[in-house]
């Protein structure tokens, strides 16, 4: 199942040109990109894996592609996705984040149910990736 | 430098649809480097082979944006360049000018320069070298690279120096993200001459060495006056006059840089010009009082009294 989480997911994955266009749009704007990476793809699973440091001070789109290019090398089996952090005054938060990087196969998730007293259900969702351990979810 | 006898047939229908003939003319305006040139021409005094260098590199790039249209260019030109010269000739403001035309080519995507130093690219310990390097190439990206007296990465007696980590990773990126940014190293003529000798791995990375000549008695006179026009002050006649034989005698003192020193006499005659007017202070200023500098704010350096103007270095 594709998960969907972040800006234009629905979309048909960006190609490289439309995520440089992206970047170049947030640093056009000041903000600070960075580069997440995770194996849990839970939707409540906020803390993903910061490749290097959070990228400040950059004017050019290239810097970030370069850095994104050795993140796949290196974690190109998991999740990644691009966070730009927009520090000015009364934002001071992430303005945008989208997925530029998945599984060659995404597992889905199950669903639980357990019934509780009085006849309640509470259900609870784990994805099937979560059953192995960190750093093994993806690999074949 | 664009001749119009280059020129092709200049019909604006014929460019449009037929990317064998282009307007060298049309091209040369759109890009709007006459603008640049006449700007340098302008503003830097004397320089006139760097002048010329820029000049023919900026023809250069022109023909390779028309080629590159034509698609008869395949490979991106190396444009890294090493400026070499004493201090104070002007390669910063070269530099700045050499982005600036590099970008309304459309050689580098930004246009914004940055400039640092061996503290800004070398780690003080293992593993903070490569970081550091990376980071302001990172900033770089899209502009151009400025080393300022590139030399001090390259440090010979100390064979586990990180500077040679630096210039690996530099190396690497001047290769392959050419299209990304260009390099800029800079610093003294004989030291960068040893630097390119050990490290050869530059030298043929670098296409266009840029020397920049000594400026002689006139020009640092001309680039007084425009540095105080600038400013708004003007020499009186008696004050042109010392501030010649001021050069002069500057030029013999160590710590000489060209423009620079001349940059910092000025601030210095500046102080004793405000010094001399509110010693008297019964008195109405016009704004003739307040441009015009005597010749005694001059021959009060230290200069004149065998001395240099540089501060004395405490024992």
């Amino acid at each position: 199942m594709r998960i969907t989480q972040g800006c234009f997911s629905f979309l048909p994955d960006l190609t490289d040109e439309q995520i440089t266009s992206q970047v170049q749009y947030c640093l056009d704007k000041g903000w600070a990109v960075n580069i997440e990476f995770t194996d849990d793809p839970h939707p409540r699973n906020t803390f993903w894996e910061m490749w290097g440091l959070p990228m400040f001070d950059l004017r050019d789109a290239a810097g970030i592609m370069k850095e994104l290019a050795d993140c796949r090398r290196v974690y190109g089996d998991r999740y990644i996705r691009i966070c730009a952090f927009d520090s000015s005054h009364g934002w001071e938060s992430v303005r945008i984040s989208f997925i530029v990087n998945r599984p060659q196969h995404e597992g889905g998730f199950r669903l639980d149910r357990q019934e509780a007293a009085g006849r309640n259900i509470r259900y609870a969702t784990r994805a099937y990736a979560a059953d192995r351990p960190e750093g093994e979810r993806y690999q074949s | 430098m664009a001749q119009p006898s280059l020129q092709a047939v200049p019909s604006e229908a014929s460019r449009e649809a037929d990317p064998s003939s282009v307007d060298l003319r049309g091209e040369f305006e759109a890009a709007d480097i006459a603008s640049i040139l006449a700007q340098l021409d302008r503003e830097l005094i004397g320089l006139v082979p760097v002048k010329t260098r820029i000049r023919e590199i900026a023809a250069l790039l022109l023909v390779e944006r028309i080629r590159r249209k034509m698609s008869l260019a395949s490979a991106y030109p190396t444009l890294h360049m090493s400026f070499t010269g004493n201090p104070g000739t002007g390669k910063t403001t070269v530099a700045l000018r050499m982005a600036d035309i590099l970008h309304r080519l459309g050689f580098v995507r930004r246009g914004h320069v940055i400039s640092v130093t061996r503290d800004d690219l070398v780690g003080q310990y293992i593993g903070h070298t490569a970081p550091k390097t990376k980071e302001i190439l990172k900033k770089a990206m899209g502009g151009v690279l400025f080393i300022d007296e590139a030399y001090y990465l390259y440090r010979p007696e100390n064979e586990r120096d990180y500077g040679q980590e630096a210039i690996e990773i530099l190396l690497q990126v001047m290769e392959s993200q050419r299209e990304d940014l260009v390099v800029i190293l800079a610093g003294y003529g004989d030291r960068m001459e040893r630097f390119f000798r050990s490290n050869p791995g530059f030298r043929s990375r670098v296409a266009h060495h840029v020397d920049f000549p000594d400026y002689n008695d006139a020009e640092l006179l001309a680039i007084a006056e425009l540095m105080l026009a600038e400013q708004n002050y003007r020499l009186s006649a008696e004050a042109r006059e010392a501030f010649v034989r001021y050069i002069a005698l500057r030029k013999t003192r160590p710590l000489f840089s060209n423009a620079r020193s001349i940059r910092n006499a000025l601030d210095r005659i500046r102080l004793r010009q405000a010094n001399r007017l509110v010693s008297h202070l019964d008195r109405v200023l016009t704004s003739n009082d307040l441009m015009a500098i005597e010749a005694n704010d001059v021959l009060a350096s230290r200069v004149f009294s065998g001395g240099s103007d540089v501060p004395a270095k405490l024992p």
